[in-house]
């Protein structure tokens, strides 16, 4: 066939449709300055090549093509790496579509639209996204088959994509078993080639600092932080504080974590009373370097250091699920003895802010003997005058003061924020700690789930004696904050969509996507390693996942050869199929049927020495020569018995 | 000198072993007779050049999925490649089975185009896209959808033309494997004379047959006698077999004196291809003429008679007269 033939029109859409099934999984988080024109480029294609337009000029091309990579430059500064390197494979694809003409273009385009396929799941690598992806092959595979076809004009346009689309389909089905047996056995990575996985993407998470607002993202983010698995009974939920990072430093705006503290110099002092609890936490990938643990851990995950502060840092930012064994325990001293130095970090506040709130704990500090009594007395004020709400204002300059004498509402990060400024103020040294509290038991899989609209930020105080503790100021306000989550306490009715039924749903979900988290998201070179274990091989080399992979590949393709290769079934009737055991029994008997013999001189010739079988061949006779065909219940008759027809071997 | 000997011997050692194993290597080479069936040992499978391309595209996208440690993009890029790559089967199975059952072709004068038509059998399972090339032509066409293929071959000379070696090929499902099987069939198809362009009239009736009464196939109806098994049906009196119980054969008489002689010694001045040309026109002549003719070759005398057996054998005497395609 001749490649540079031009196209028939279901040929031209099967192409666009690749085009538009590549290019749209990357428009959902394109920016929207190449979205429009990607969406343009390809419906205006599309108009024009449905309207029998003529080949687009290269005077319009060109151009495209050049500025196409320069908007990418300049909005992104570099051609290279995930997003920029996505953004141009778009682009480009969508204007292939363009040049598309003849069939030798539309192969390329579809051969290179499922490289862009692909390259989307390296920003969403969900359940639903990739099953979406998987079944878009589908659309591929139609359109290779359809520019392998030659018949368009005597088909209607529906039929020849109905024909398409599930030969497609059924490629893709039978190619599941090869494709899984790949999967598993072709072997990992254990470093990338080349250092591109770095380049973060946007994703929502507890960041480093808390800047006002920043929580706000968050909280209505559902999707999930990370899930937890306890070895015994879970804490009470009121007790689920997960601590993340811990911010000492304040500069009137934002709460920010010192750069010295984040290097680890000591594994802090803590003493433990009480049992401790023992649990698993499979992270998310967040593209930082926090781990999350029970209020207060006591061990530290492999790869990962303790800060002095008891928040827990890996050496690397968690770029893909991250699991690991952690103890913790309730119950604790945390730094009885307070250091000049971490004491200097925590009374540090800025100057020329929040008059009105340091007047506050001026007068609490004369007025107050006890700390504890001043973190009483700030607590009741914030549970009488205070109340809890997503939608906080905008605050003023003098943030602080703005929302502990103006608006009076606010969420988490306010009444921590506050609260932590007002303690250091009175001279008690004070820390704002970001984390997460509380956790959904989802009790099909029996396991937790924590959300990012989870995420909570508390204040802890150092008091003579007891070390640092922990005061939740948004519990003061909001108690339901702690018991029930964020969402339930800012409005009490809980909406349609959160209703019982809807959160069973949920679990059942969240369960098929923490199974696939773990066999497949995660499944890396350690867990490949181990694969072979049940037979015997500790820890399986390349080698030996190649040579699996080898057998096991050669056994699927035998199977489908075999089928290939099989000979062709020789149509035969039930009667042939009987005469020929027949047949077969007597010359295993020392009789065999001369070539030009028929039933009727067979039975002359041997049916003397067998009496049945003179009867069998007559009936054989009269079944196949005196009907047109065959009454079946005779044949089946006839078939029996000469399966339980026993000839004795003729001596020699 | 023994050194030089043993691979010589090794390689002819190795290619009788692959003919044995492989007799379609050489077997190809020669004509077979109908029908032709397609197996396993014939067809060959080779990656096109898109095929190509496209594994180039499936190692581009496994090493970015490793890279990347990304599990659903590596899943991805193996199904497809998985997909992808077992359509090798069904390509092959376009092919299997596929059967050369008959080969037709009507005779043509040299310079036309011979159409020769050549039936498949199938067995059951319908074909796509298969290519059939014949000397630089390609045919697409779908079993059982086409039926018969129609071929147009060039028929420069006369004599046998013979079909030649045939590629019967199929890219189907998606384009990434080229299946392929030779086919040579047993076939050569009659080629008459060139017609000449421009003949003198044709000659006038000769007096040595003038009073000669022919009884062949003329058109006046002359007498009516016994069938015989050789006389052709349409010349059957059915309606007077009726009558007398037997069958009666019309018999019809030429037209006294009317018949010529086409005589090739008695072209003179012309070589040997013209005078073959102008015989085969007056031929053709003759017959539009309705005018009785006999041929006298070198060798040989045919007729005189009338119709169209007489002008086949006529033609086919001319066409195979020395010098023509072997």
């Amino acid at each position: 066939m001749n490649p540079a033939r031009p196209l028939t029109p279901l040929q031209f859409a099967l192409t666009a449709a690749s085009v538009g099934a590549a290019v749209a999984p990357h428009l959902l988080r394109m920016p929207w300055l190449f979205v429009l024109p990607i969406m343009l480029v390809l419906a205006g294609r599309w108009l024009q090549r449905t309207r029998g337009g003529r080949r687009i000029p290269a005077w319009i091309k060109l151009p495209l093509i050049a500025i196409f990579p320069i908007f990418i430059i300049f909005h992104f500064g570099t051609l290279f790496g995930r997003g920029p390197g996505s953004v141009l494979a778009c682009t480009m694809l969508a204007l292939k579509l363009v040049e598309t003409e003849t069939r030798r273009d539309a192969r390329a385009a579809v051969c290179f639209s499922s490289f862009v396929l692909m390259s989307a799941l390296l920003f969403d690598s969900s359940l639903g996204f990739t099953l979406l992806l998987l079944a878009a092959l589908t659309v591929l595979l139609a359109a290779l088959r359809e520019l392998e076809s030659e018949r368009p004009a005597t088909r209607s346009l529906l039929a020849g994509l109905g024909e398409d689309l599930r030969s497609g389909a059924i490629a893709l089905a039978a190619a599941v078993p090869l494709a899984i047996c790949v999967f598993v056995f072709f072997p990992r990575l254990g470093s990338p080639l080349w250092g591109a996985p770095g380049d973060a993407v946007a994703r929502t998470g507890l960041g480093d600092s808390m800047a006002p607002g920043a929580m706000q993202e968050l909280l209505i983010d559902d999707s999930p932080a990370f899930r937890v698995r306890f070895d015994g009974l879970a804490p009470r939920r009121s007790d689920l504080y997960w601590r993340g990072p811990v911010l000492w430093q304040f500069d009137g705006n934002a709460w920010t974590r010192p750069e010295r503290l984040a290097s680890p110099q000591n594994s802090g002092d803590v003493e433990a009373t009480g049992k401790p609890i023992d649990y698993e936490i499979t992270l998310e990938p967040s593209e930082r370097r926090w781990l999350l643990a029970l209020d207060v851990p006591l061990s530290v995950p492999d790869g990962a250091v303790r800060g002095a502060d008891m928040s827990l840092v890996n050496h690397t930012p968690v770029d893909s699920l991250l699991r690991y064994r952690i103890t913790s325990s309730p119950n604790y001293v945390l730094e009885p003895q307070l250091g000049a130095e971490h004491r200097r970090l925590a009374l540090q506040l800025p100057a020329g802010y929040d008059p009105q709130a340091r007047e506050l704990a001026q007068r609490w500090r004369t007025e107050f003997r006890d700390d504890s009594a001043i973190v009483r007395a700030a607590l009741d004020l914030f549970h009488k005058e205070f109340f809890y709400t997503l939608n906080a204002p905008l605050l003023a300059r003098d943030s602080v003061d703005d929302f502990l004498f103006g608006s009076k509402s606010g969420f988490c990060q306010h009444f921590a924020s506050a609260f932590t400024f007002l303690m250091r103020a009175a001279r008690i040294p004070a820390r704002v700690v970001t984390g997460y509290q509380g956790g959904y038991y989802n009790g099909v899989g029996d396991y937790w789930v924590v959300r990012q609209s989870d995420a909570h930020a508390w204040a802890e105080v150092w008091l003579e004696g007891r070390g640092w503790v922990r005061v939740d100021p948004t519990a003061a306000v909001s108690p339901l904050r702690v018991q029930l989550g964020a969402r339930a306490a800012a409005g009490a009715t809980a909406p349609w969509y959160q209703a019982d039924w809807v959160q069973a749903v949920r679990n059942r979900f969240d369960l098929i996507n923490s199974f696939w988290n773990s066999a497949v998201v995660q499944f890396n070179v350690l867990r490949q390693q181990g694969l072979l274990t049940p037979f015997g091989v500790e820890k399986a080399e390349y080698s030996d996942l190649m040579a699996v992979l080898i057998a096991l590949s050669a056994l699927l393709l035998g199977v489908f050869a075999w089928w290939v290769l099989r000979a062709p079934r020789i149509a035969q009737d039930a009667l042939d199929a009987a005469y020929a055991q027949l047949c077969g029994k007597l010359a295993r008997a020392g009789a065999p049927r001369e070539p030009a013999e028929g039933p009727a001189s067979l039975a002359a010739r041997v049916g003397t020495r067998w009496r049945e079988l003179s009867e069998l061949l007559a009936e054989y006779g009269q079944l196949r020569y005196a009907f047109e065909s065959p009454p079946a219940a005779r044949v089946v008759g006839f078939a029996r018995k000469t399966a339980a027809l026993r000839l004795t071997a003729i001596q020699r | 000198m023994n050194a030089s000997v043993a691979p010589a011997s090794l390689w002819s050692r190795l290619l009788e072993y692959a003919e044995r194993r492989l007799p379609a290597l050489t077997r190809l080479k020669r004509a077979e007779n109908l029908p032709i069936q397609l197996d396993r040992h014939r067809i060959y499978v080779l990656p096109t050049r898109f095929g190509l391309l496209y594994s180039a595209v499936l190692i581009v996208m496994l090493v970015g999925a490793l890279n990347y440690n990304n599990n659903p993009a590596l899943l991805l890029t193996c199904l497809l490649g998985a997909a992808s790559y077992q359509s090798v089967f069904q390509a092959f199975r376009m092919l299997n089975q596929l059967q050369l059952a008959a080969l037709r072709a009507a005779p043509c004068h040299a310079g036309d185009v011979l159409r020769a038509s050549l039936h498949f059998h199938i067995d059951g399972r319908p074909r796509r896209s298969l290519r059939l090339q014949t000397e630089g032509h390609e045919t697409v066409f779908d079993l059982p959808h086409d039926g018969a293929i129609v071929l147009d071959i060039s028929a420069p000379q006369r004599g046998w033309r013979r079909l030649g070696r045939m590629r019967l090929s199929s890219e189907y499902p998606f384009g990434l494997f080229h299946v392929w099987s030779w086919l040579n069939p047993e076939f050569a198809a009659l080629v008459y004379p060139r017609l000449e362009a421009t003949p003198p009239p044709l000659p006038r009736a000769g007096a040595a047959t003038a009073s000669r009464t022919v009884r062949m196939s003329g058109d006046e109806l002359a007498s009516l006698r016994e069938y015989r098994p050789d006389d052709p049906q349409r010349n059957i009196a059915w309606k007077a077999s009726a009558r007398h119980d037997r069958l009666l054969v019309k018999e019809f008489e030429l037209r006294r004196g009317q018949e010529i002689v086409l005589d090739y010694a008695a072209l003179h001045g012309l070589d040997h291809e013209s005078r073959v040309s102008r015989l085969a026109r007056w031929v053709c002549q003759a017959e539009t003429a309705q005018q009785p003719y006999a041929l006298q070759l070198p060798e040989r005398r045919l007729g005189p008679a009338l119709g169209m057996e007489h002008r086949h054998a006529c033609l086919r005497e001319l066409a195979l007269l020395p010098g023509a395609a072997p």
